[in-house]
């Protein structure tokens, strides 16, 4: 049915309520185990077989936030000694002011609007996430804190690791072809950070297009090629 | 926007644990009783001389009224030679902590629906009978359904007290005045009784782990899955179903519990039965 | 009630438009219908057209509304003012409270709702035409949005109502044999667990007809859940085409 092979390896699509096998791995939220014991898939996805070794890629994934992932929230209202930051997630998380001075403050005169608002973007760890409350964020920590400039791109969370590609290969030609600065966040959002603007259009073009095309074969050479065709399209020299 | 229910009954686990434990043994938690059995059930009618009529059902500790009034209006259009029948259900406050005033909510309205489904699927009430000017003027049967103490499977009682209002129901004297208007007279003795074809209940049966099991009580109903409500007329034939309730079945359940239902219903039956012939020798 | 005999069913056994007692309308599915929903999709048996969002897992307006255990599902199934003959009235009727109530206890078993405590699903269901059939349309239209939102289910779910005209027992009753027909017995299920999620009967039935009746519907269910598995498939051909 939905199966296809490329050297070695092959692919099947199994779609809510199918059976994935008893050799994949049971993983909360793609795969569930039913009353009778049986492994059967929770979202669309592949199983893929690589050389005998079954894994199971989802197709459709909803960010939950896990201490330790790093993510690129927006504001979205200030609070009283906090922000409330979309993290493209169904729960709301929380920054402090306290974590985000670095310091004890001031109520008198620290007023969180006075540093970040609504709409600002940010780079922030997950402190900590249980369910029960909000997920936690922190700033503190190399490279995090406001965005102040470049872009962010959203794409489906489940394709974020095809940005990344294998070992970083992707991100490693979206940046030497374009000379841009990209960040894949695991929720969703890329920041790129380029040196003029026509080339942040080919990587944001690129990025869409391995969002749309992620599990084609040949796809890191198909980027490469798009990026040096549109680079010839727009005029810009290497 | 029908919600899942956030507002639940806290059922101790370990009870829970006894009622599924017990219900896999064939019994329940009530004691006395196996899965086809219903509770113990009493009818009784004309309790509320201003209504048409009424009854009063107790199936354990569930109590519903049911009151039946009538009025002279104008038919549906695509009806015009067939009485009106309406079914409405109020979960009063005073019946259960998890009542709320105001108007009907999901809960009511999928109770008066499905009652109002069986009696009319069937043609439990003959409505060509209730014509008195064809395509103008037809008897309109409000019957009120009034959950007064829940005690668990409001399904069957509120179905029993409909139908032993509408048994024990009069229609008003009236007459027809110069202007062609209808007026009734509550004044002066009934015309005689409601035009009543078939009998109807509905048996619940409930889906308790894995276990069927009829006429659920509060608790039962709070750890069951999933409900279905077979509705039965007096010929055996099934005259309507809905599953309720967060769960699923499998096909072998469903059958399994219409099977059951079947088992129950003639206890319903008789507590009706009796009911009515009881109010003839008091002659009301 | 009860229709003339033979009116709807002619004495070479077919029905007033043409279909063998076993035979479904023509069925159409899309999926990603709406650019702002999480999942949506357009379901059409015949003439009845459904169109079903679905928003979240997210944070529900009221949070009293909340569970701690797992998300709520709130399911609204709606009729446009237009999707009938005379102009439907946009405020709820007691049959949509009820059918959005029976909808949600349709989705239910299958949604793992406990991997998302404290949160909201919303299902939109809006019926455009209704011609027979919309809330078991309603279902399928669901079942595919929700897969198409990514929101993990045990299994894909799809409906469809067997009636009874003329004392036959058809396939996916369209108005005309709903209204005029002896019985209707709406059924929503999940083949890959052989699980029954949505029951009703409405009229009468004797217990030969009814069990024959679920196995007709039954059948109709396995492949409906086909044709939306195809649908599904369809729609990640393009990122994975190899």
């Amino acid at each position: 049915m939905g199966q296809t092979s490329s050297g070695g390896s092959s692919r099947t699509l199994v779609l809510p309520g199918d059976p994935v096998g008893e050799d994949v791995e049971a993983r909360a939220p793609y795969i569930y185990v039913d009353d009778r014991g049986v492994k059967r898939a929770a979202v669309p996805g592949f199983v893929d077989d690589r050389g005998g070794k079954k894994v199971f890629v989802p197709l459709e994934s909803i960010y939950i936030p896990k201490p330790g992932d790093i993510v690129i929230g927006m504001v979205h209202s200030v609070g009283v000694t906090n922000w409330f930051v979309d993290i493209n997630s169904p729960y709301m998380a929380v920054l402090n002011l306290q974590d985000f001075l670095g310091r004890p403050f001031n109520p008198a005169t620290d007023e969180p609007g006075r540093y970040l608002s609504a709409g600002d973007d940010i780079k922030a760890k997950v402190l900590a996430f249980d369910r029960t409350r909000n997920p936690l964020l922190t700033v503190q920590g190399e490279g995090l804190g406001k965005i102040v400039e470049g872009k962010i791109v959203e794409i489906a969370p489940a394709r974020i690791p095809r940005v990344i590609g294998r070992k970083g290969s992707m991100l490693e030609v979206l940046s030497s072809e374009t000379g841009c600065e990209i960040f894949a966040a695991v929720n969703g959002r890329v920041h790129v950070k380029c040196p003029n603007p026509e080339v942040e259009a080919i990587v944001i073009l690129a990025i869409k297009t391995i969002e749309r095309e992620a599990f084609t074969s040949g796809l890191t050479a198909r980027i490469r090629k798009l990026i040096e065709e549109e680079k010839v399209v727009r005029g810009v020299g290497k | 926007m029908s919600v899942t229910p956030f507002r639940l009954p806290v059922i101790a686990k370990l009870r829970r644990e006894a009622i599924e434990a017990l219900i896999a043994k064939g019994l329940r938690v009530d004691g006395k009783r196996d899965p086809a059995t219903p509770r113990s059930v009493t009818v009784e009618l004309g309790v509320i001389e201003r209504a048409e009529g009424s009854a009063l059902v107790k199936l354990g500790n569930t109590q519903v009224m049911a009151g039946v009034k009538m009025d002279v209006g104008a038919p549906f259009r695509d009806t015009p030679d067939q009485g009106v029948l309406t079914v409405h259900a109020e979960f009063v406050p005073l019946a259960s902590p998890l009542f709320e005033p105001g108007p009907p909510d999901e809960n009511a309205i999928e109770l008066a629906r499905v009652v109002d489904r069986s009696l009319r699927e069937v043609g439990a009430v003959d409505l060509g009978e209730l014509v008195i000017r064809s395509g103008e003027k037809v008897w309109v049967v409000w019957v009120d359904l009034y959950i007064l103490d829940h005690g668990g499977n409001l399904f069957d009682a509120s179905m029993l007290a409909a139908m032993a209002a509408l048994l024990n129901a009069r229609i008003p004297y009236y007459e027809e005045i110069e202007t062609g208007e209808v007026v009734v007279d509550r004044s002066k003795p009934p015309l005689g009784a409601l035009p009543i074809r078939r009998r109807v209940v509905t048996v619940t049966v409930a889906k308790i782990g894995r276990h069927l099991a009829v006429d659920p009580d509060f608790e039962e109903e709070s750890v069951a899955d999933v409900r279905l409500v077979v509705a039965l007329d007096d010929g055996g034939r099934i005259v309507g179903l809905q599953k309720s309730g967060e769960g699923a079945i499998t096909r072998e359940e469903a059958r399994r519990a219409i099977a059951l239902a079947r088992q129950a219903a003639p206890v319903y039956f008789k507590a009706l039965e009796e009911a009515a012939t009881s109010s003839k020798a008091d002659g009301s | 009630m009860k229709a003339a005999h033979g009116r709807l069913i002619s004495e070479e056994g077919l029905r007033h438009d043409g279909r063998r007692p076993d035979e479904h309308r023509p069925v159409k599915m899309e999926v990603g219908v709406l650019s702002n929903a999480d999942g949506s999709a357009m379901v059409e048996f015949g003439r009845t057209k459904v169109l079903a969002a679905v928003y979240g897992p997210r944070e529900p307006p009221q949070r009293f509304m909340l569970l701690p255990d797992r998300a709520i599902l709130r399911v609204r199934y709606h009729m446009a003012p237009f999707s009938t003959s005379d102009r439907k009235s946009p405020a709820p009727s007691r049959r949509e409270v009820e059918l959005s109530k029976v909808i949600r206890e349709a989705l239910e078993p299958v949604v793992i709702s406990e991997l998302y405590p404290r949160t909201a699903i919303d299902v939109f269901v809006e019926v455009l035409q209704a011609d027979g059939g919309t809330r078991t349309a309603g279902v399928t239209a669901a079942s595919l949005a929700l897969a198409d939102a990514g929101i993990p289910m045990r299994a894909l779910v799809a409906g469809v109502a067997v009636g009874k005209v003329d004392g036959v027992l058809v396939l996916d009753v369209d108005e005309v044999e709903d209204s005029a027909g002896e019985a209707d017995l709406p059924v929503a299920g999940a083949p890959d667990l052989g699980l029954i999620t949505l029951l009703q009967l409405n009229g009468v039935l004797s217990e030969e007809e009814f069990e024959q009746a679920l196995d007709m519907a039954w059948r109709a269910i396995e492949d409906l859940v086909r044709q939306e598995k195809e649908v599904l498939r369809r729609k990640y051909q393009g990122v994975s085409r190899a």
